[in-house]
């Protein structure tokens, strides 16, 4: 295996539940990290919607996959970041969203929630420092 | 007798919500499922549509899918009402058609 590590930006810009991709991009998300590669999520447009609290799918006969966010931190995954233009167009805020805590176990370093609402301009130069942008 | 729309799709990624409630005529029913129940929430900028169109035609929302996606009732624009399955199947009967904006 190669040892070099890439910048990854995984781009989510869909609903959950709608169609498969909120949950093709986690199952993506997943490999990424087991391959100890820099991921960076960023949610943005519908994207939002994946990160939202109290997601029960139960009476629509779906799998429930929002928890699966909340164990990111647990993959060294750091880098999560929400659009904050889309939260607004949707009347939403960071409350309406999922904790994600991170922990480092060499260092005991950690962080109570990874999930970072950023600016256009932001958005703009992580999009510009990634060396692979994978969109769903 | 007077049709039964049903939108699924997000009044922010696809303009099916727009044509259909250009469209509904006085009377009729909008059904929204799916991500079309995003539409229904409040505080969003699709609020200005829906708030015009509640005025011509009753809007509902399939309470499961809203339920799925994290957000209860209380969410919903005022006038906006919840329906289960049941009367999802209730409605379809008491319109003349059911006509899907995909």
């Amino acid at each position: 295996m190669s040892e070099t590590i890439k910048k990854f930006l995984y781009l989510n810009r869909k609903a959950p539940y709608g169609t498969i991709y909120a949950w093709e991009s986690l199952e993506v998300v997943l490999i990424g990290a087991a391959f100890d590669q820099e991921v960076n999520l960023l949610f943005m447009d519908d994207g939002v919607y994946q990160l939202t609290k109290g997601q029960d799918p139960s009476g629509i006969g779906m799998k429930n996959f929002s928890p699966t966010y909340r164990t990111l931190g647990d993959y060294e995954v750091k880098n999560i970041f929400v659009d904050r233009d889309s939260l607004a167009a949707r009347g939403l805020t960071q409350d309406d969203l999922l904790q994600i805590a991170w922990e480092d176990l060499d260092t005991d370093e950690s962080v109570e929630n990874i999930v970072t609402v950023v600016d256009a301009p932001r958005v703009s130069a992580l999009m510009d420092a990634a060396d692979v942008v994978f969109s769903f | 007798m007077s049709i039964l729309h049903t939108v699924n799709k997000s009044p922010f990624e696809r303009n099916s919500l727009a044509s259909c409630l250009k469209f509904a005529t006085p009377g009729a029913a909008v059904l929204l499922i799916e991500d079309g129940v995003y539409a229904g929430l409040r505080g969003t900028t699709a609020v200005p549509l829906i708030t015009d169109a509640l005025e011509r035609v009753k809007i509902y929302v399939l309470g499961p899918d809203l339920k799925a996606r994290g957000f209860a009732a209380e969410r919903l624009i005022p006038g906006i009402g919840v329906v289960d399955y049941a009367q999802f199947v209730a409605l379809a009967v008491q319109h003349a058609k059911v006509q899907a904006w995909l």
